[in-house]
């Protein structure tokens, strides 16, 4: 199988390049393309990609598969290549690469800590723990899922265009998430950090976070909660 | 919270919402437009001078008019601020978009008085 491969190193690189790689795959294996990846690896070991755990937990090895970002490890051979086609891997798209596959991170944590990403609680500790009824814990599930690969982020155009100012699908289901939590006592605050015409309002609802998101989950959704939650203290 | 100085409200949700108000009121402006067209498929000149004369046809338009405008703004905002960034223009993205919101805003303004001046004219 022909795999094409982005590569670059903005040290030594005027530009990036696609390379090509003729790899042996294992006759009657769906491999998955991380397992393509380590081929690729052992023939020329100077391609760079980030990846740690191989099961969609960690979200280290987001990249662009065929025109869609998707995570390396949990994504068959057979779900993105038609069989003879070539299977293209590029980094994923609107951050700064910093070698071949790996791209800096900073701007897509700096959205996130935005949103303080943490329980807020102004009520003194319980003497054990903070509880938390079953219906209200029920509330987090599709949110709190999130491995922050940041595969929804850079398939959006709004986060393309204002990286540094738009929080992005992945950061603002974080924050919803920590708006839903009935143990949170900071929602008033939240709202207002992000009551601006960039944080959430960039968000078109075009839903292509929600398309590629490997855990399954729908930050557009998570945003129209943020709307109303403003709309309602707003209005 | 980025802070911004060129949008219609401040605020993010200010912005949103004169955008879907103004949506709608633009789409009911056009059915009753295309709804008198149907009612009167052979309208000459004079019945729709007519209807224009009427306070009720002024007054909707002119509402219609705001509505446009108010619209045209926070959309030509919005492709500015996506658009004509630093990511695309380098040091000379601040002042491309100054000037195109300044051009965006003057134009509009232009066809704000001169709807005005259409609609109660002789």
């Amino acid at each position: 199988m022909l795999v094409s491969i982005y590569r670059y190193n903005p040290e030594t690189d005027d530009k990036p390049v696609m390379q090509d790689i003729e790899v042996e795959i294992p006759q009657d294996q769906d491999l998955m393309v991380l397992d393509v990846l380590e081929l690729v690896k052992e023939i020329d070991p100077t391609v760079s990609y980030r990846r740690s755990c191989r099961e969609g937990v960690c979200g280290s090895d987001g990249m662009n598969i065929n025109g869609t970002n998707g995570l390396a490890c949990i994504t068959p051979l057979s779900e993105v290549v038609k069989p003879g086609k070539k299977l293209i891997l590029r980094p994923l798209p609107g951050l700064p690469v910093v070698r071949d596959l790996v791209i800096d991170m900073s701007l897509f944590y700096q959205q996130f800590e935005k949103i303080k990403p943490y329980l807020i609680d102004s009520n003194p500790a319980p003497a054990i723990e903070r509880l938390q009824s079953p219906e209200d814990r029920k509330k987090l599930d599709g949110l709190y899922e999130c491995i922050l690969c940041a595969c929804c982020s850079t398939n959006c155009p709004s986060y393309w265009w204002n990286p540094d100012k738009f929080i992005g699908p992945a950061g603002l289901l974080q924050a919803y998430r920590f708006l839903a939590d009935s143990r949170d006592t900071a929602a008033t605050e939240r709202l207002a950090n992000l009551n601006d015409p960039f944080s959430v309002f960039r968000c078109r609802g075009i839903m292509n976070c929600t398309a590629v998101c490997p855990k399954g989950l729908n930050p557009t959704r998570a945003i129209g909660h943020i709307r109303s939650m403003l709309i309602q203290k707003g209005s | 919270m980025v802070s911004s100085v060129t949008n219609l409200g401040r605020r993010g949700l200010y912005d949103w919402l004169v955008q879907r108000f103004s949506a709608v009121i633009l789409a009911s402006y056009c059915f009753c437009l295309l709804g008198s067209f149907v009612v009167h498929p052979d309208m000459d000149y004079l019945q729709w001078k007519a209807l224009f004369d009427s306070n009720t046809m002024r007054i909707y338009s002119l509402i219609t008019l705001l509505s446009l405008c108010a619209h045209a703004w926070v959309g030509m905002w919005i492709i500015s601020t996506d658009y004509l960034t630093p990511m695309l223009l380098g040091n000379r993205a601040t002042f491309v978009r100054l000037f195109c919101q300044v051009g965006s805003a003057i134009l509009i303004a232009i066809y704000l008085i001169w709807g005005v001046q259409i609609l109660w004219g002789n």
